[in-house]
Formats: C-alpha cells, structure tokens, sequence
C-alpha cells in the first residue's frame, strides 16, 4: 500500500518513524505522568565519558587548545571598578575537524549509526551540526543527508546558512535545503522514512554525551595549567545541548564552576516569519531558541529532549547582536583571531561579566566556532544592510532587534542583562501541567521538577498551587 | 539540452500555501513550503524540464531543472567601515595609538 504523504498523514506517523530511526524505545523510561526517569536513559542509552573519549579521539575529535585572551582582559579592566576583571579564556573548538564543538555530537551519533548497522545519517539542522555530522559521516563511511531551512519567499539565502550548506556539501553530503518553516520537520520525517537514515538527531543521549567530553577537558586544562577549576564557565545557549553537554562534563569532572548561558537577544522577531527571517543577523545561540528550549525541552525532534538546560544553568544572560559583532572584531584586531558568531557571543557576554569578578577569578568561553565566507562579521554586517537594518554606533540598550543593529559606542556600553529564571523554571512547570492534563502531579512529578528547575521540592510546590 | 549525468540544481514547492501546519505566521501562511536540492541527471533534459536526478546520497528526487554545475555565490560582503572605527577604537584604549 502507497503511504499517503500529506502533512498531517506524515505527522501521524510521527512516533513510528522516530522509533525506527533513532533505535530508543523511550516508553521505557516513562512515568506514566510528567516525570521520566532522565539519569538512566542518559545510562542506558549513552555512553561513559571514558567510552566517549576514546570514540571522538579516534576520529581527531576534542582535546583542543585552551587559549587565554590577555588583551581583552586588558580591554575589559579597563572599563572595569578598580580590582575587578577576571582573566578570560577560550576553549577554541574550531579545532575539531568541522570546525565547531558539534564535532563532538555528531562523532558519538554517527558512532552509534554505524553501530546499529545504519546505512546513513540524516539531520535537520542549518548550523554547525550538519557540517558536523558531515565530516563525521565521511570518516564513518556512511550517507549523509542534511535538512536546512535556507531561503526566505523571494528565494534569499542567510549568508551563513547557505555557507553552512557549502560546507556539507564539500564533506559528501546531500543537502535538502528549504524555505522558511518548521514544516522542514515534515521533509525530515519523509527522507527517515524513505531511506531508512539513522535520525542524528542533536537531543539524543548519545549527542548530548558527547559534549561531556568538553566540560570534562576544560576542567582537566584549567587544572593542569592553573591548579585550579575555572570560576565561571560560560555556554552559548540556543537548544540547550551545549550548556547541558558542558555542565554534565564539569560534574563528572568534580568541578564547582559557575555554569552561566548566553544567547543574542532576538526579542520581538517570530523565528517561523518569512519576512523576519533574513531581518535576523544570527541563525542559531539566540533567544528564539535559547528560551522555548530552556522552558520546554521537550519540543525538539525526540520524544525526550537529553538537552535540559534548566538544570544546570545557574544564571541566563542575554547580548545585543551590535555586541557581540564589536567583540568579534575586537577579537580578531586585538587578539589575532578571527572567529564566526556562536562563540562569540558568550565572549561578549564574557566581556561584560568579566568585569563583576575580582581580577583573579578565571572565565572560560568554552568554544568558538570557524568563520569564512557568508559567516564572518563583514558579510553578515553587510547582508543585515542590504536588508534595511541600520547599523550605527550608539548604546546596544537601544537595539530593537529587525530594525537595528546598536554597534557600542565605547567597549564599556557592553552589557550582559540576565533573563528572570525563576519566570522560566514557572514556564516550564507551566507546560508540564498543561500537557500532562494535570492540576495534581505526583510526588514523583515534584521530584522530578524540583530536578527540571533546580529548585526544592516545597518551591514546586507552591509554584504549582500558585498556578492552578 | 543538458546531458544525463550532468550535475544540476533543482527545485520544487513540496508544501502548498493550502497545504501549510497550523501554527505556520499567516506571512509564512501565504507561500509554498519550497525545496532545493542537487544531483545527477537521470536523463537529457532541458532547462526549465521537470527532471529526475540522483542525489549524493543515492536517492532519486523530482524537480524543476534550474541550474547545471550550480555554484555558490555567498561571499564576505561589502565593505562594512564601522569594523574599521572598531580597530582603532580599541587599539588606541589598549596601546595608546601613535601617542
């Protein structure tokens, strides 16, 4: 029998097509209500830090530089308060082969696809990801195909994604590219089910895993170089898998790091609009992502997202785009190093924080990420232009993301402003009633809550009778 | 005409305006779901010609023909002057410029 094909008969079979393309039977780690049991599909499904090691560093994957930025610590004391600006690092993962830290998922995801006796991969994803899963997939031997939302209506390209799908394609891959819309889900599900492709997802345990491996390092760098853990760890944070990835690795490492994210503020602009979609001078590490994911992990393309960043992270702050394209061009004019935008704009909100702590305090940016052609800031300072987006100096609190870009006037206009977690932790208590159909959780629901949001159980508790 | 075997670029609107997700912005709303992809020709054709091809990944996909030997043409941009107000704004903080 021909299987239909529209869309809503391809969402339908949404459930099956994930079974058989991930290989998690996640009913199994069901409570039955809002609580799942998060520690032992993260055992049963991924891997030990120890195996991922050996995985990635087989296929030249981690162990990269720890770089110390001196003159930008420079440049932060001195808009700093006498005594204050803690020394600021870099973790430089545009050292691994696709130039991201996302070499560190796809190598464990491609890893298990080989495994499982797949034939090839296939992501859904227009960032460093697919290029990831790209490289990785050449090493591995197998077929690789990525989904990226690419063009808006008039058939405009994001500079940085159409890049993104040059990159892909240099590493072997087929690249589906598509017009705004989350739609791209659809096509998603369709080439799953037509090649039979291991789905390498970026929110599976193994992905999530995978990242472990870098809070790990950056605990072990610090430690061998500094005789100390960083102080502060700072993660851009869109699907939260970097942060959760990160965090995880510092605790198996036994560090204490303060683990803060960071995403470019992109409020105001709706992440599906055609017409936004080229007003937005950043694809991924922004608030359009960094909030729905942190207050509802579990919209991602699995059943149960491993990425909850909730938590682990213990302050949220968010950057102007005029930020931190001043600091990328600080980086590259004062330190050397030219650097594409997702770790960048942790360095901007680096920058910034450095300047709250006591000047012997250590603050780690643990990634960066490649530039070229469409990524750099110049093309994507340019394309924001041509868009009708005024770019000026002036003070980024004045920003309104679509219609400006608010290069700082003076370093010291760079600002990190935290996000309210307590409104988010509520958000995401919020969800959790509203789709479990529930006013009355369990007590294994409040447990389980208390772990989502980092609070205690009493905290919940009143969170929740607050909001029946 | 353009041979069999020769890689190209095609394209086609998977999803109409109709047929769009519920939750899509009504100016998402009123355009097709539109997809791009490359491969191999499965047979001569001509510009413009519904087409078959062979991707990469061996899979065959149907399209408009648009383009053959497609190449990219995202680059660095025009020249953005502000990024050079920048250098030499904090070079002078840090090294005091020529003083």
């Amino acid at each position: 029998m021909v299987k239909a094909n529209d869309y809503t008969s391809v969402m339908g079979r949404k459930a099956e097509i994930m079974l058989r393309s991930v290989g998690i039977d996640y009913s199994k780690f069901e409570s039955g209500s809002i609580a799942f049991d998060y520690e032992k599909m993260m055992k049963e499904t991924g891997y030990t830090l120890e195996e991922m090691q050996e995985i990635q560093y087989g296929v030249n994957v981690g162990n990269t530089p720890l770089l110390e930025l001196k003159n930008l610590t420079a440049l932060a004391r001195s808009c700093a308060p006498r005594g204050k600006g803690a020394r600021i690092f870099i973790k430089d993962e545009a050292s691994n082969p696709s130039g991201s830290f996302k070499a560190r998922r796809a190598a464990n995801a491609v890893y298990h696809a080989k495994k499982l006796g797949y034939k090839g991969v296939i992501a859904a994803t227009s960032g460093n990801y697919g290029a990831a899963v790209a490289s990785q997939a050449a090493i591995a031997g197998l077929k690789c195909i990525i989904v990226q939302e690419c063009y808006d209506s008039k058939g405009k390209g994001q500079p940085e994604i159409v890049e993104k799908a040059r990159k892909c394609e240099a590493l072997g891959a087929e690249v589906v590219q598509l017009s705004v819309g989350p739609e791209l889900f659809y096509k998603f599900l369709l080439l799953l089910e037509e090649t039979g492709y291991f789905n390498a997802s970026l929110y599976t345990p193994f992905g999530i895993a995978g990242v472990e491996t870098l809070g790990y390092e950056v605990s072990m760098q610090f430690r061998e170089k500094y005789g100390k853990d960083p102080d502060v760890v700072i993660c851009t944070h869109a699907g939260g898998g970097n942060l959760t990835g990160t965090a995880r690795g510092l605790k198996k490492a036994g560090a204490a790091s303060t683990v803060i994210g960071a995403s470019v503020d992109l409020a105001g602009l709706h992440m599906a609009s055609d017409k936004a979609f080229n007003l937005k001078s950043f694809t991924t590490g922004h608030t359009g992502f960094g909030v729905p994911f942190s207050n509802w992990p579990d919209r991602s393309d699995v059943p149960r997202s491993a990425a909850r960043p909730l938590r682990y992270m213990e302050r949220y702050v968010t950057i102007t785009q005029g930020d931190v394209f001043y600091m990328t061009e600080c980086l590259a004019t004062l330190e050397g190093l030219e650097k594409g935008p997702a770790g960048n704009t942790s360095l901007a909100a680096a920058f910034a924080l450095s300047q709250e702590y006591d000047r012997d305090k250590l603050i780690v940016v643990q990634e960066t990420e490649y530039t070229g052609a469409g990524k750099h800031v110049q093309p994507q300072l340019s394309f924001a232009k041509s868009n009708g987006i005024e770019v000026f100096f002036g003070d980024p609190k004045d920003e309104i993301p679509g219609k400006n870009i608010v290069l700082p006037e003076h370093p010291s206009l760079i600002k990190a402003t935290d996000v309210d977690l307590d409104h988010m932790r509520r958000s995401l208590i919020k969800t959790a009633l509203k789709t479990y159909n529930t006013s009355e959780p369990t007590d294994q629901d409040i447990k389980f809550l208390a772990e989502e949001t980092m609070k205690d159980e009493a905290w919940v508790r009143k969170t929740v009778s607050e909001l029946k | 005409m353009i041979k069999k075997g020769e890689w190209v670029r095609i394209h086609k609107n998977i999803l109409e305006p109709s047929e769009r997700a519920p939750q899509v912005p009504d100016d998402t709303k009123e355009c097709p779901l539109e997809m791009w992809d490359k491969g191999f020709l499965t047979a001569d054709a001509d510009m413009g010609d519904e087409v078959e091809i062979e991707t990469v990944a061996n899979r065959i996909e149907k399209g408009t023909l648009i383009e053959v030997n497609p190449s990219y043409d995202h680059d660095f941009g025009k020249c953005v002057p502000e990024l050079l107000k920048i250098d030499k704004q904090v070079r002078e903080i840090l090294f005091g410029g020529e003083k």
